[in-house]
């Protein structure tokens, strides 16, 4: 403080007005550079505790914005009816009303069961993806064999083919066979991720091939060097397509809209959109505890293991 | 997040084809033929049978479907239907003139309009505030991220009774400021605007997290020497630094996030069910397929929308191949 308000009295303008720089002006000179530099800082820290304050102010509101949804999902969920019918505008109920809405929503609809079909189809996707993609993304990034070019050009051809347009023509083969309204209907054309072969092409592409020759001469069979030698080198390329495929699946409405009208093998966000657009759908109360229950899974693995979690959806 | 998820599809495909499909070419010069035939015959063996699972996956599900499916679309097939005949290109025909397949392309040309520019500026802001913090960076992150983990369906509903005419706390507040309560998800000229501004706090945080990725890649020494070299002002350093080596990024996040945009459905199918006004190519092409039966026409619509999102990805996969030369 004392140096800072020192600083005025020693303005640039006092120095250019000394013509001759004796050698004593050029030591207060000296000294008085700091308290000068000093009184900068201080205007700098200043400037810089403006800048943090604006910024956060800015991230704040955003992020308020972006918290909103979630947070009027769960003060409602735990609101009284009236409350809600009212309109209230608070940030938090009034009076509590306990787990009721949840009680009432896994009446409406059979929540658990939504979870646990999203759980079995999901991890039967990523199953049957790992199984199909692993070997062929070994084959091709490791062995010749006549049909890799091909083979990889479909695959990187395939990548830009979503499921709305094979959509049509794999629903009516199931119809044909009778196979709607099943989980194999709801798995199936998710069986082959393209996206996962090429993925795990490009990362197996960096294995050293002494390794895969040495392990060849020690008499392993390629069998085996996939499984023990190739695969877990692969591990963290597996874990990020395994987020990834877990949350897309997790989250997918359009084929199961398409294949399931039955709602016992409905899937989160089918079970979330029967509920909605039934009767109950103007239940406010109990459709926030059904879309918090719904919505809490992957948010907590996102929370748990978020550095994970983003890798696997950025890639 | 589905929409998003499924893109990632095709827009995390194309990292490096161009390089990808080079390599492969000069692995098999490497290799003379000829050499070591039995173990050539074996690894060729195990390379077929490795892969039979994934050939006979992609014609079950890709091939044979898209060869179905265009073949579908000139016939006037109707789910069910014991006759049909071929109509040629009457379908396609029928769709330019069909005033709903018009009013969903337009609409969701309108949707892209809305959410790509203003999501990725967005992203791009929130992401250099965000870069530039320091404990908080984590605290940031994970808040604007959010949107992105959760079920989309779910948070629908929840815009959906945020947006609800008279028990929603917008309309409420609304009514306060006296501006009068609105039928966010009911007149013809807010469904759109609507929809986009659930899309856009959906993308957000995706954006943001692709350009901070990018950002933290630029090495501090890079900024150095730009001070260095006279780039004193950080608006400066800013402009000769970042913004160079993020252009790449942004175009990358550009095409991501028309891909994005261009298959909204989830929220037209939770709030809107594809009510007048809020029309788009996605649930144009569900309702005719699966709710009308129109399978032919369908068909039809279906092959159009490929047709421009392969626009899309080749659009992506050039930015990509410039990307490359970037980083």
């Amino acid at each position: 403080m004392m140096r800072r308000s020192a600083a005025p009295r020693q303005a640039p303008a006092d120095w250019s007005a000394d013509d001759t720089v004796t050698l004593y002006g050029h030591a207060t000179s000296h000294a008085q550079v700091p308290s000068a530099r000093a009184h900068w800082a201080g205007l700098v820290r200043l400037k810089r505790a403006l800048i943090l304050l604006a910024a956060h102010g800015a991230l704040l509101a955003g992020a308020a914005v972006m918290l909103l949804p979630f947070v009027w999902m769960l003060v409602t969920s735990v609101r009284p009816a009236n409350e809600i019918f009212r309109g209230s505008l608070l940030p938090w109920p009034e009076h509590f009303h306990g787990w009721g809405h949840y009680h009432e929503a896994l009446a409406y609809v059979p929540l658990v069961r939504f979870m646990l079909n999203g759980v079995l189809v999901c991890s039967g996707i990523l199953a049957v993806q790992l199984l199909v993609a692993i070997p062929a993304s070994y084959a091709l990034a490791k062995l010749r064999f006549g049909s890799e070019r091909i083979l990889f050009y479909l695959v990187l051809a395939a990548l830009c083919v979503p499921i709305q347009v094979t959509a049509l023509p794999l629903y009516l083969g199931l119809a044909q066979v009778g196979g709607l309204n099943t989980y194999f209907a709801m798995m199936l054309p998710f069986f082959l991720s393209v996206f996962a072969i090429f993925l795990l092409r490009q990362s197996l592409k960096t294995f050293p091939d002494d390794i895969l020759q040495a392990a060849r001469l020690d008499g392993m069979s390629e069998f085996e060097i996939l499984w023990r030698i190739v695969v877990p080198s692969a591990r963290s390329s597996i874990a990020a397509f395994a987020v990834f495929s877990l949350v897309a699946h997790w989250n997918d409405l359009y084929w199961p809209m398409i294949v399931i009208s039955d709602t016992q093998l409905a899937p989160p966000p089918l079970g979330m959109m029967f509920f909605a657009t039934a009767e109950t759908g103007s239940d406010y109360g109990a459709l926030m505890a059904g879309a918090t229950v719904l919505t809490l899974p992957l948010v907590l693995i996102f929370l748990m293991a978020r550095r994970r979690f983003i890798q696997g959806l950025t890639m | 997040m589905n929409a998003t998820q499924n893109d990632a599809h095709c827009r995390q495909g194309a990292p490096s084809v161009a390089t990808a499909a080079k390599r492969a070419g000069t692995r098999d010069a490497k290799r003379t033929p000829g050499t070591r035939g039995g173990l050539r015959r074996r690894e060729h063996w195990t390379g077929f049978s490795l892969c039979l699972p994934a050939w006979v996956l992609l014609c079950a599900l890709y091939l044979a479907p898209i060869i179905v499916l265009a073949l579908l679309s000139v016939t006037d097939y109707e789910m069910g239907a014991v006759r049909w005949k071929v109509v040629g290109l009457d379908n396609y025909r029928r769709a330019f003139s069909d005033p709903v397949f018009r009013r969903s392309l337009a609409n969701t040309l309108l949707y892209m309009v809305l959410v790509v520019p203003l999501s990725v500026a967005g992203g791009l802001f929130i992401a250099l505030l965000v870069h530039a913090r320091g404990v908080s960076r984590a605290f940031y992150e994970v808040i604007y991220f959010l949107p992105v983990t959760a079920t989309l369906v779910a948070m629908a509903t929840v815009w959906q009774f945020l947006l609800h005419p008279t028990l929603g706390p917008f309309n409420h507040l609304l009514d306060l400021a006296g501006l009068g309560r609105h039928n966010f998800l009911n007149q013809p000229g807010l469904m759109l605007p609507t929809l986009a501004a659930i899309g856009i706090w959906q993308l957000l945080g995706f954006n943001m997290i692709l350009f901070l990725s990018r950002l933290s890649q630029i090495p501090q020494s890079l900024y150095d020497a730009a001070a260095i070299d006279g780039a004193s002002h950080a608006i400066d350093r800013f402009l000769c630094v970042t913004v160079p080596l993020l252009g790449p990024t942004l175009l990358f996040v550009i095409v991501t996030s028309s891909i994005t945009a261009f298959k909204i459905f989830d929220t037209v199918a939770v709030l809107t069910q594809g009510r007048h006004g809020s029309e788009v190519l996605l649930y144009d092409i569900y309702l005719e397929g699966f709710t009308y039966s129109r399978t032919g026409y369908a068909a039809a619509l279906t092959v159009i929308f490929l047709a421009l999102i392969l626009l899309l990805s080749v659009w992506q996969t050039r930015q990509l191949d410039k990307k490359v030369h970037y980083a």
